[in-house]
């Protein structure tokens, strides 16, 4: 098994570099005569006004919170799905709780109306 | 061999990684190191045949609970504009402190705990085995983690809910 | 012995570096430089004729020519602006925090090349056949997301980050029911190797003719899941000018327009391998090389859909995309892998089996459409309704 992985090492390794050594090797070949106009912010017409950091809703983090939790449960759902033919009805019955209880909190979330993009 | 060597490589580039989470000034880079110090424990992982647990950890602490913490740190308005300083009056101690727990806890795990040793190799099937083990053996703390991840969310969405109001 | 079999050629192959007496680390490593050079030499030239492809293929859908300047029928048209982009100068804003500004493109077309190693071309023609290879599909998108906050973040632009913002919350709302999508090929196969997947569609036993709905999903997400219309508002040009990428110019312009494309191409031959049967299809098991050929013929079948889609659909707003993932697919989702779960356990046939969850997915998918359509019938009313009170027509 180890040595499937080295391959995938390896690939990693090189797919890594290559991109990072072609921007290197492209930088030779191109120009670069930057000027404080050019390299100002992007902005429609006008100078950027104020901080890039203005506040975020809350609302993005409270769907990565959700997702978070229905990512934890692939993972659980994977190894039963490989295991599934080999098991019994219980497997069947188990993970029928276990989508369950995440869709009651599925549902839960919706009926709270966090679900509804403002 | 070379195994020692990816294994030394791979530890120092976490180890890495983890202490400048802790020393960079800013949050947003922080953060950054702490994905690629979890990707570098996925390699461990698949050093020690685990390759399961390291996609999962791949899938859950940097596809997940990372962007869980960048957008924690996103929106929070005073984080993004001001650089945090990790120097401050309390650095020495809490250096200090640290590196005694740190040899104290690397005391008790390499010499002090009888780690079992298994010298066979890993199942074709070990993620199957797994499997059935997750609803065999496992599984009252199988469905318990599903109540745990439901009350997970229940806090979540009380907490958000009260910031409403 | 068929010489035209890849696995055969393989075998030669190892035999031959054996013989050479080197030791198997060595054969591993030359092994995994070869399958790197190809797999990359594949993707980067795949990548020129797809967007060509694209280019050409929207052209006459909307009743233009497409490229045809540059070589025969345009052929040449992408290595030329390829050529433009790798010489143009390239602007860091002074405002950019440049080493992640600098990481986040390499970053991006780095997470999309890792998932070429997992495709299974043909019969014994894969990268490496991980054990976890679905799995490892999935964990590498993550590393997708993370290049588009850093570049969102990096570029200290507020479209940037918006559209940063806006490209991760729709990445993993639509991570959960693509992965839903996924486990259902997985729970049919009892395996998560793509190999393994492939090889029990054997005799057109493709897992999205029986689960269409499955197929579907998977499309879904994925056209969300590539930033593709109907789901491209994280670049809408009206709104947020280019999303996350907007101050990328040259080369590193160019890293994010090459993970695009290569993504389409991965997320289909995906969809293929999944749903499709991948290489399968007849006389196969006598002519292997055939199965390369099937592959590309549906990887291609699904890239056009893909191209097709784009130059049809009008895009949706944020809150109907977010609602769209966690209202209609998630829970979609969840239903059907429990419908797989429980008709291959009832103590009938297989043909009969696949015919009852054939039905059950049309049924599903009617039911899904209706509801979705009588919803937004309902908010067309709705806004009418609004619009007359204000005075507005």
């Amino acid at each position: 098994m180890l040595n499937s992985y080295a391959v995938v090492g390896l690939y990693l390794l090189i797919a890594l570099a290559f991109p990072f050594v072609t921007l290197l090797i492209v930088s030779l070949m191109r120009p670069s005569k930057p000027n404080p106009l050019k390299n100002s912010t992007y902005e429609c017409g006008m100078e950027t006004i104020g901080d890039t950091w203005v506040q975020f809703r809350a609302q993005y983090y409270l769907f990565a919170l959700v997702f978070v939790i229905f990512d934890i449960e692939v993972v659980f759902l994977y190894p039963w799905a490989v295991a599934y033919g080999k098991l019994g009805l219980f497997a069947l019955v188990e993970m029928v709780i276990f989508i369950g209880m995440l869709a009651l909190a599925l549902v839960y979330a919706w009926r709270k109306g966090i679900l509804e993009w403002q | 061999m070379v195994l020692q060597a990816i294994f030394i490589l791979v530890a120092l580039f976490t180890i890495g990684c983890a202490l400048m989470v802790v020393l960079h000034r800013n949050l947003f880079i922080s953060a950054l190191f702490l994905i690629a110090s979890f990707f570098g424990v996925a390699v461990i992982y698949v050093l020690l045949e685990a390759e399961f647990i390291a996609v999962a950890q791949i899938l859950i602490y940097i596809g997940a609970i990372a962007t869980l913490i960048v957008f924690a740190i996103m929106l929070s308005r005073g984080m993004m504009t001001g650089r945090t300083s990790p120097r401050n009056a309390q650095a020495l101690w809490a250096g200090l402190g640290s590196v005694i727990l740190g040899i104290a806890l690397l005391y008790v795990v390499a010499y002090r705990v009888q780690w079992p040793v298994v010298q066979k190799d890993v199942p074709a099937d070990a993620i199957a085995r797994l499997g059935s083990a997750l609803v065999g053996r496992y599984v009252i703390p199988f469905e318990v983690a599903s109540v745990l991840l439901l009350a997970a969310l229940i806090g979540a969405v009380m907490i958000a809910r009260e910031k409403e109001v | 012995m068929n010489p035209l079999d890849p696995r055969i050629l393989g075998e030669w192959w190892n035999t031959f570096l054996r013989g050479l007496g080197l030791a198997e680390g060595w054969i591993v490593f030359i092994n995994g430089l070869v399958v790197t050079l190809i797999l990359l030499g594949f993707g980067l030239t795949s990548v020129i004729f797809l967007i060509w492809l694209e280019r050409k293929f929207a052209g006459r859908i909307q009743d233009r020519l497409g490229p045809n300047r540059v070589g025969p029928y345009g052929l040449l048209q992408t290595v030329a602006d390829a050529l433009k982009l790798m010489t143009k100068e390239d602007i860091t804003p002074d405002n950019a925090e440049r080493v992640t500004y600098n990481l986040a493109p390499g970053l991006a077309v780095f997470a999309v090349l890792m998932l070429l190693v997992v495709i299974p071309f043909g019969p014994g023609l894969i990268g490496v056949d991980l054990n976890i290879g679905v799995l490892y599909i999935v964990a590498m998108g993550s590393i997708g997301i993370m290049a588009a906050l850093m570049a969102g973040w990096a570029s200290n632009n507020k479209y940037a980050l918006l559209g940063g913002f806006r490209t991760v919350a729709q990445l993993l709302s639509y991570e959960i029911p693509m992965v839903l999508a996924m486990s259902v090929p997985v729970l049919f196969a009892g395996t998560m190797s793509m190999h393994g997947i492939v090889e029990k569609q054997a005799r057109f036993q493709w897992f999205g003719l029986i689960m269409p709905a499955a197929f579907l999903l998977y499309i879904i997400s994925a056209l969300a899941e590539n930033e593709r219309t109907p789901f491209d508002l994280l670049e809408a040009e009206s709104e947020i000018v280019a999303g996350y990428h907007i101050e990328y110019s040259g080369m590193k312009f160019a890293w994010f327009f090459l993970a695009f494309f290569l993504n389409t191409l991965i997320l289909s031959a995906i969809a293929a391998t999944l749903f499709l049967g991948g290489w399968q299809g007849p006389f196969v098991e006598q002519v292997p090389i055939l199965g390369v050929f099937y592959f590309f013929i549906k990887t291609t079948a699904i890239l056009l859909f893909f191209m097709w889609v784009r130059a049809t659909f009008p895009r949706l707003r944020i809150d109907q995309m977010m609602a769209l993932a966690w209202k209609v697919l998630v829970p979609m989702g969840l239903v059907l892998v429990l419908l797989a779960a429980l008709v291959v356990k009832l103590p009938i046939p297989g043909l009969l089996q696949n015919l009852i969850l054939f039905v059950t997915n049309i049924a599903i998918l009617l039911f899904v459409l209706g509801a979705v359509g009588r919803h937004l019938r309902k908010e067309a009313e709705r806004y009418k309704v609004r619009y007359q009170v204000s005075g507005i027509r």
